[in-house]
């Protein structure tokens, strides 16, 4: 996984030098109810592609520390180890590195500023739906790559916030700027960029529009929209999203619901989750740098989900995709277990 | 099977899907502090702030992900907060999920 980049020795000790130090001035700071939330995702999944089977088991934790009234200090990480088969066997490579290291100060009800490494904001799928415990699929989507300029990151400074809140619709905003960095661990593009979202509460509909700019090397831009929607009282979900890059464009179209018509979602039928997400990739030019396909591609994925309870789910999906190239069959399977709980005991109020 | 009729017949999926949230609720999701504790069913009935904390909630939270099961309540605010950031939430509608998770 490219997102993912190896340790060192070196960065590995300062960084967690720096949670440490952050988590103890969280003590000082922080009263009974600003106890530190570690939180994250287990899970052991598989994947066979055109008769190859890959095994990953990944843990990704996530610390989010409240410090006084107004900040945050919030960081993901990933550690994972592939089993993928080569012709003498089974190979195994192993990932460990932060997602994201960030602190964000609360300066008005319409403003945060958050600074450090942080998740680019462009379209959905890379702020909402890429932990381990959120996604319905095991794989992203074929185009998630475009506009995320490489690693998915910036190192820098962003200003978001609610702009417009009231009870039947609401305007949100982000806007960023990233400076280059070649760090090991904190890797980014020179680059600015933004997301603007608005969301009708009575139709539960949201429509936004993102854009971003690489503003090192070949500088290109990046649009982006999407649109979510999910009916009052149903558990159905649609989402989906269009991105168009310098050199290629695609959109994903995904589907879930959950029946509440035999005793609710926590039933044993209300638990299954049936899942259809549809996607295709149209290149513009035969220039790859953008992480597509190299070819015009439509993929197919028909998932069935299960919600068990104590926060775990098994996941799993058939995929046919098609292209010029070649036309493959994916089948994926997994279980996540989802974990949340305090940093240490605290008191109670 | 065809790219042709695969893809016709992915597509009458889709729309199948699309015609279920037709089938109104008959339930309503519970919240993490609800579930982890037993409620005498009076003396917790939700309030008026309660409700709205349910409605955004259910509109804001649970367009990405559902309720985890149960959790502490020391770590409600560091949960509030990040999601604040996270989803862009109002002021208000951070207060009203924290009165929400926290009666």
């Amino acid at each position: 996984m490219s997102r993912f980049s190896s340790l060192n020795s070196y960065w590995k000790g300062r960084t967690l030098g720096l949670l440490a130090a952050l988590a103890v001035s969280s003590i000082s700071f922080a009263g009974a109810q600003n106890v530190p939330a570690i939180s994250g995702g287990v899970a052991f999944l598989t994947s066979t592609n055109g008769g190859n089977t890959t095994y990953t088991p990944l843990i990704e934790p996530l610390l989010a520390a409240p410090i006084g009234k107004h900040i945050l200090i919030e960081s993901r990480a990933a550690i994972l180890e592939t089993f993928s088969p080569d012709s003498t066997g089974y190979n195994h490579t192993h990932f460990a590195g932060l997602t994201y290291l960030q602190g964000d100060y609360i300066a008005s009800p319409h403003l945060t500023i958050v600074g450090g490494s942080f998740l680019l904001p462009f379209g959905t799928y890379n702020e909402r739906l890429s932990p381990v415990w959120i996604g319905n699929f095991q794989d992203g989507p074929l185009i998630a790559s475009l506009g995320l300029l490489s690693t998915g990151t910036g190192v820098g400074g962003m200003l978001r916030g609610s702009a417009i809140s009231r009870r039947k619709y609401s305007i949100d905003y982000a806007t960023w700027f990233s400076a280059r960095s070649g760090n090991e661990q904190f890797n980014s593009e020179r680059s600015f960029g933004g997301r603007a979202s608005l969301y009708l509460q009575d139709s539960r509909l949201e429509v936004g529009l993102s854009y971003d700019r690489s503003l090192q090397g070949t500088q290109e831009n990046f649009y982006g929209t999407h649109v979510w929607w999910e009916p009052k009282d149903t558990a159905f979900r649609l989402r989906s999203e269009f991105a168009r890059g310098h050199h290629a464009q695609g959109y994903w179209i995904e589907a879930d619901y959950r029946t509440q018509a035999f005793g609710g979602l926590n039933s044993w039928v209300g638990r299954f989750e049936p899942l259809f997400r549809m996607q295709q990739t149209f290149r513009r030019d035969t220039i790859i740098s953008d992480g597509l396909p190299l070819v015009n591609t439509q993929r197919a994925d028909f998932g069935l989900d299960y919600n068990l309870p104590h926060n775990t789910r098994i996941l799993t999906s058939y995929s046919r995709q098609f292209s010029s190239s070649n036309n493959t069959n994916i089948w994926e399977t997994g279980i996540v277990y989802r974990f949340l709980f305090p940093a240490w005991k605290g008191k109670s109020q | 099977m065809s790219q042709k009729y695969f893809f016709a017949a992915a597509v009458a999926l889709g729309a199948l899907l699309m015609s279920l949230p037709k089938m109104q609720s008959q339930a309503t999701q519970q919240t993490p502090a609800q579930t982890s504790k037993k409620q005498p069913s009076d003396k917790h009935r939700p309030q008026p702030s309660d409700n709205e904390g349910q409605r955004i909630f259910d509109g804001q939270c649970a367009r990405c992900h559902t309720a985890p099961d149960g959790f502490s309540p020391r770590i409600t605010n560091a949960i509030v907060r990040h999601m604040r950031v996270r989803a862009n939430l109002s002021a208000t509608d951070e207060k009203a999920i924290l009165r929400f998770m926290n009666p």
